[in-house]
């Protein structure tokens, strides 16, 4: 029993002793990590340390930097410059930017460069470098660390590689989006033999986008002429689809039906079918000449009217009414009509011109109405002098899209 | 065109005083001249500015298409002399500016009194006997180089460069500016310094030229600078016991001494 206790209690002696011994020891080892020979630790530190002259000659360098650039220590101290182990260009990077800014900020972070190995293959790597200065002030040496950068560098090349990709795309959008508005218009500028015409276009905001305004001048028989002018609801690509059809629609029907109610009918009927769910508004003007000038029909589908500029008269519209094209089941479209004088000038233009706004404040009907006066002018002098108006009221930059037309018969 | 106003010029000295005006390289800015420009300001009219592009100039000066030549560098150089006014003018061009400032100095040579060159080199790129000490190749890498080092800094991040507790001198405005350029102007000033040839133009030289050349100069070697001494009429080169492409900043009493003894004695006026 003694022997027993005596062995237990030697049991735990032995066990305090060795958890004791294990404490020692685990503060010897950790004492010696903290002392660990500062040779050894500049040696092998996991980065690549080297000292040179302010002129750049290499007077130390570490066991991993010599790994790295796989050189003994005889190749580099005293003969070699930092700025020989780089690459071409960041040998003029090193020049250009790194020293200037060492000698001038006395530090250096982060800068990217490629160490080159006597084989020609490169270690990319990150460098700072700081300026130690004597006690007269004088750089007297420069200590720099490297750390290798090769996973970093990778996928830095792989997001400048992506940005650029980006950058290329946004410009093709940028070109994509101006080819497809210019195929919504015609490609130069209509005319109609006899009368005069003038049109314009302003994308809304810097043009990366395409619009849903658009207008279209073509002839159906000798002196028998179609302007329309509309707007597809909402903007982008799917919006320019609408738009191409609602063009094409247009001059389809034109060719058979002679009356535009019968027209935007068509036209109101073709997008109930289509899958779309965007809707439009047009003004579509049937121009035709007979022996005592200009005759026009005038529709609209929940477009504001056409306006009808005479000399010495407010203006007026030109007639026609009925609702959004594309909405409505059974909607129903009339014509108006007028007859032409010379002087005479109709203007067609999208709601972007009555809606554009500065702030809280509208450019408005009435702003349009005293923009364009009381007629007498040259359709050119109305659409420059509108489209001058619209822009000056929102600064250069629309919220929407605007479309002008205008056409009159010589005065 | 890029006004003297956009070019954030500085001027300091005596106003009367013969005018020196200081044009910096690639890579930096007028902050360049620190160590240097200041001997001048007892007895000179010490001029410094921004080229396009780089330090505090207007980035609205900048123009892709002007700025396509070195002549368009020239060309502000000069309007920065005839804004200001000044007749007689030492102008020091460091590197590519030195070929600006020859460009200058042989559009209007009545304007100028004296050229320094500090480690110019009129072609980079070897061309049969002659030898720039580049080739085409490395042009390319330099461009990757720019790249890999602006990566950062073109996406709006702020750069990084430590301020300096110790030289509190080293204000803001340089921390915020030094050695950093928009990475669109640096890659195409990079091109157009890399990709000149302005050995034409140095024979065409009337002014009285120095020539300031490291002893070892990674950029622009012994020989280049020697030849740029060659070629100019009535050229004086001293060699300076300097390493690097920048004696304004490694060696600036050296720099500012060997001017001295070039430039037509004024009396410094004593501090």
């Amino acid at each position: 029993m003694t022997v027993a206790e005596s062995g237990q209690a030697s049991d735990h002696d032995s066990d305090q002793d060795s958890e004791r011994s294990s404490d020692r020891a685990r503060v010897a080892f950790l004492d010696a990590l903290v002392h660990d020979d500062p040779v050894a630790l500049y040696e092998s530190a996991p980065c690549g340390f080297l000292t040179t002259t302010p002129d750049g000659v290499i007077v130390k360098t570490n066991a991993t930097f010599r790994t790295w650039v796989r050189r003994e220590a005889a190749e580099l101290v005293g003969v070699t410059n930092f700025a020989d182990l780089l690459t071409v260009g960041g040998r003029i990077y090193h020049e250009t930017h790194f020293a200037p800014m060492l000698f001038m900020q006395d530090q250096v972070h982060e800068v990217a460069l490629e160490l080159v190995r006597p084989d020609g293959t490169r270690l990319p790597v990150l460098v700072n470098a700081s300026l130690a200065r004597g006690e007269d002030g004088r750089p007297r040496a420069v200590r720099i660390a490297v750390f290798d950068a090769t996973e970093r560098r990778r996928y830095e090349r792989e997001l400048l590689d992506a940005k650029e990709r980006a950058e290329a795309s946004e410009l093709e959008a940028r070109a994509l989006a101006r080819t497809l508005q210019q195929t919504l218009m015609p490609p130069a500028a209509p005319t109609i033999p006899g009368l005069d015409l003038a049109a314009a276009y302003h994308p809304a905001g810097h043009g990366t986008e395409v619009g849903g305004d658009f207008y279209d001048v073509f002839p159906v028989g000798t002196d028998d002429w179609v302007v329309t002018l509309g707007d597809v609801c909402g903007k982008g690509y799917d919006a320019a689809i609408v738009t191409a059809l609602v063009r094409h629609t247009i001059r389809a029907l034109s060719v058979s039906e002679r009356r535009p109610a019968a027209v935007l009918k068509g036209l109101d009927d073709v997008l109930h079918h289509h899958e779309t769910d965007r809707f439009c508004t047009a003004a579509l003007l049937r121009l035709q000449r007979d022996a005592d000038g200009w005759q026009v029909t005038s529709g609209v589908g929940g477009h504001p009217s056409p306006l009808l500029l005479r000399a010495g008269q407010d203006p007026v519209p030109c007639g026609g009414r009925g609702p959004l094209l594309g909405v409505l089941d059974n909607a129903t479209y009339e014509d108006g009509c007028l007859r032409l004088e010379p002087g005479d000038v109709v203007l067609l233009y999208t709601d972007g011109v009555v809606e554009g706004r500065r702030g809280r404040e509208l450019f408005g009907e009435d702003r349009l109405l005293d923009t364009v006066g009381t007629g007498g002018s040259h359709p050119t002098e109305v659409v420059d002098g509108l489209m001058k108006a619209v822009l000056d009221f929102q600064e250069g930059t629309l919220r929407d899209d605007v479309a002008i037309v205008a056409f009159g018969v010589p005065a | 065109m890029a006004t003297a106003d956009q070019l954030n010029v500085r001027v300091e000295g005596p106003p009367d005083a013969a005018p020196i005006v200081f044009v910096h390289g690639f890579g930096c800015d007028q902050h360049m001249w620190r160590h240097v420009a200041p001997a001048f300001a007892t007895d000179h009219r010490v001029v410094t500015f921004d080229l396009v592009g780089a330090g505090g100039a207007d980035p609205e000066a900048w123009d892709p298409a002007r700025y396509d030549s070195l002549d368009a560098y020239a060309e502000d150089i000069l309007t920065v002399v005839h804004e200001l006014e000044l007749r007689d003018v030492v102008l020091v061009g460091h590197s590519v500016s030195a070929m600006s400032a020859v460009l200058a100095a042989v559009a209007e040579p009545d304007l100028f009194a004296a050229l320094v060159l500090i480690g110019p080199s009129p072609r980079f790129i070897d061309d049969g006997d002659y030898r720039g000490g580049f080739g085409k190749a490395d042009i390319a890498d330099l461009l990757a180089s720019l790249d890999s080092n602006y990566l950062g800094w073109s996406t709006a991040m702020a750069p990084v460069i430590m301020g300096n507790a110790e030289r509190p001198e080293l204000g803001e405005e340089l921390t915020a500016s030094f050695c950093r350029m928009d990475p669109e102007v640096a890659r195409q000033f990079a091109r157009v310094t890399f990709l000149s040839d302005c050995r034409d133009a140095l024979p065409a030289v009337t002014t009285p030229t120095l020539v300031l050349q490291c002893r070892q100069d990674a950029i622009a070697p012994v020989e280049v600078g020697q030849y740029v001494a060659d070629s100019i009429p009535g050229a004086r080169m001293v060699l300076l016991d300097a390493t690097g492409h920048c004696p304004h900043l490694s060696a600036p009493d050296d720099t500012i001494r060997a001017m001295r003894d070039f430039l037509p004695s004024t009396e410094p006026v004593p501090a």
